[in-house]
């Protein structure tokens, strides 16, 4: 089959590899049919994520048909069709029981990797290095699932591929984002990052009642999506004080809560980031997060900052007094996608929401390598790239 | 939590309880060399004399004590016969592992997983196959270092149901090793929890488990991932595994 593979910073090729099999008895075969490239995956472009080896499948946004079923899997059937969570989750432990699937203690092959960083390990995750596992991803041709008895979800008639793909991390991820803010209704929500994932916190934060959604970016293209799709109000971050702005929007109090949808590869245009950006590349640091210091500065005092933007090691010069003098609420983490799949796929069934709309580029799955960049450099006003293989 | 191995006799056992390593010939021979290599060293200081003085002296010391640091080193000891489980892993001799995981399945269903010994090798990689032989002793085959196999009998000397199972090789084996596995439930709702105490004596005494750990991944490592299997096999029915899938 084909698949796109890392082959190292700014390297990444489509190339045929073998197919692949079932390797344990609940795991599942599935047939892609669309996958797309998550702002995620730029991380492992730009080498920011440990653990990589040359030639490691990509990909954890993907949908298809089930082909094979393995032994114990008592749920799938050839020719199923389903979404597939990002996380990896066994279905069976403590935190699997309590909700908490991205915390599953039984999917992580390498779990001891991510012990000795970490203190403890979260769940293995599709495509994405192999201290979260190790798992060959889904944008390829086919792609094994395992735990598929729990975590491939069933797409009912009438719905297209487009509508439901993102149902396997950027909605659910944008969805708790906003339902870890505790919005109350006529709450004022500001978003850093107008990114897929942006675009579905601020979605998200209508569908939970917030009053007033404001929405930060410096791309033009991805700020009008936010304002025409998403009816947010925006503030480009090159052209504002984003702190006075959302003073000044708020009647001197601040957001009551704050998302950062942005992560460790935040570009900034403050001075701090210039800081990060240098450190950052002389290795001393390994995140930049201008972004995160923004949102917990303007943040309302007892309000709530909300973290679905990735972050991997140390952060340098995180405001942690004025977190603490505002008595701020810090959530973040990967997403417990099991548990919001099928109330969003209800939302969407129901039509109040039709999360293709923030499909910019649709090309083949041999496209891939050139769709990375162009989504990188965020060129042709590019934001979201789905691949069909 | 009884964690103990519990010996019967112990109370009565001080030579083994002691530091002691050397036998009662080799200990007195000892003090002979040293008085003479002392005396010896002390008539000539001029010509290095010292030097023997001071290895006199040491010998000295070794037979008084009883001890030898070297033969500790090694993992030697001439004082009891090496099949001697009890003094073989007494104290601080031996490699010592306490190891503990919280499983989201019932106490009494985990504990007669691992009372039918047969079961271990299903989780610990080192292991080839138990083989059950009487209700309390058993056949253990290891894979050993440079692919060998080892083999030796143990049997279950302690046995508390649903709470503890304590096993240590028998007479005679080629393989000093002890162990013991409890079993208590986590507060309300939060699991059992699966402590394991092991103790062995390594091929070549603590020297040998250093370089073991420069080529490989020390015991700890491996209890700690052997007990991440059997949380996997039981909880989740299979342990996650990546070999085998397509790369580039």
């Amino acid at each position: 089959m084909k698949a796109l593979c890392w082959y190292g910073t700014n390297d990444v090729r489509v190339v045929r590899v073998p197919d692949p099999q079932i390797l344990n008895p609940r795991d599942a075969i599935v047939k892609v049919t669309l996958t797309a490239i998550c702002g995620s995956d730029l991380h492992l472009l730009d080498g920011f994520i440990p653990t990589m080896k040359r030639g490691d499948i990509l990909g954890h946004e993907f949908m298809g048909e089930v082909v094979e079923v393995g032994s114990e899997n008592k749920k799938l059937k050839k020719g199923d069709r389903v979404v597939v969570p990002f996380t990896i989750a066994c279905g069976n432990c403590y935190f699997c029981e309590r909700q908490m699937w991205s915390a599953c203690d039984n999917s992580n092959p390498n779990a001891w990797m991510l012990e000795e960083a970490y203190g403890y390990s979260g769940s293995g995750l599709f495509g994405y290095s192999h201290m979260m596992g190790g798992y060959a991803g889904g944008q390829a041709e086919y792609v094994r699932v395992p735990f598929a008895d729990v975590g491939p979800y069933k797409v009912p008639e009438g719905l297209s591929d487009e509508q439901v793909l993102f149902l396997s991390d950027i909605f659910p991820t944008g969805y708790m984002a906003a339902e870890n803010c505790n919005i109350t209704p006529g709450d004022t929500v500001a978003v850093w990052g107008c990114g897929p994932v942006g675009q579905f916190c601020i979605a998200s934060a209508w569908l939970l009642g917030a009053g007033r959604v404001i929405a930060i970016d410096r791309e033009p293209e991805r700020l009008m999506m936010a304002a025409d799709k998403g009816k947010a109000e925006v503030l480009d971050l090159t052209a504002t004080n984003v702190f006075e702005a959302l003073r000044d929007m708020t009647g001197g109090r601040g957001p009551d809560a704050c998302i950062d949808a942005v992560g460790m590869e935040s570009h900034g245009a403050t001075i701090d980031d210039w800081y990060d950006k240098a450190k950052t590349s002389l290795m001393m640091a390994t995140d930049r997060l201008s972004a995160l210091r923004q949102a917990i500065h303007a943040c309302r005092k007892g309000g709530t900052v909300s973290i679905p933007g990735v972050y991997g090691g140390f952060l340098d010069k995180v405001p942690f007094g004025a977190a603490f003098g505002k008595g701020l609420t810090m959530k973040m983490g990967q997403t417990h996608v099991h548990r919001y799949l099928p109330i969003l796929m209800e939302r969407i069934q129901r039509g109040e929401i039709d999360p293709s709309y923030v499909i910019t580029h649709r090309l083949r799955l041999d496209e891939a390598p050139n769709a990375y960049k162009t989504f990188r450099n965020k060129e042709d006003g590019c934001i979201k790239v789905v691949l069909k293989p | 939590m009884n964690l103990e191995l519990t010996w019967p006799g112990d109370a009565d056992d001080a030579r083994a309880r002691s530091d002691q390593n050397l036998s009662e010939v080799e200990r007195w021979a000892s003090i002979a060399a040293g008085v003479g290599l002392t005396a010896y060293g002390l008539t000539r200081l001029k010509h290095n004399g010292w030097l023997y003085a001071t290895l006199g002296g040491m010998l000295l010391r070794r037979g008084v004590k009883a001890h030898c640091d070297v033969y500790e080193a090694l993992g030697m000891n001439t004082a009891v016969s090496p099949a001697d489980t009890r003094a073989a892993l007494r104290g601080s001799r031996g490699v010592n592992v306490l190891e503990s995981v919280t499983i989201n399945r019932p106490l009494p269903e985990l504990y007669r997983f691992w009372r039918n010994l047969e079961n271990l090798p299903s989780f610990m990689r080192h292991l080839e196959s138990v083989e059950r032989v009487t209700d309390t002793i058993s056949h253990w085959k290891a894979i050993g270092p440079a692919g060998t196999t080892v083999e030796w009998d143990a049997e279950i000397h302690n046995e508390v149901p649903d709470q503890l199972i304590g096993w240590r090789s028998l007479e005679g084996s080629d393989v000093v090793s002890a162990g013991s596995v409890n079993f208590d439930s986590a507060a309300a709702g939060r699991g059992t929890r699966v402590t394991v105490h092991l103790q062995y004596s390594p091929p070549g005494g603590k020297v040998g488990a250093a370089v073991a750990r420069l080529f490989g991944r020390d015991a700890e490592t491996e209890i700690r991932d052997d007990l991440r299997r059997f949380k996997q096999i039981v909880e989740a029915g299979e342990v996650p595994t990546t070999k085998g899938q397509p790369r580039g």
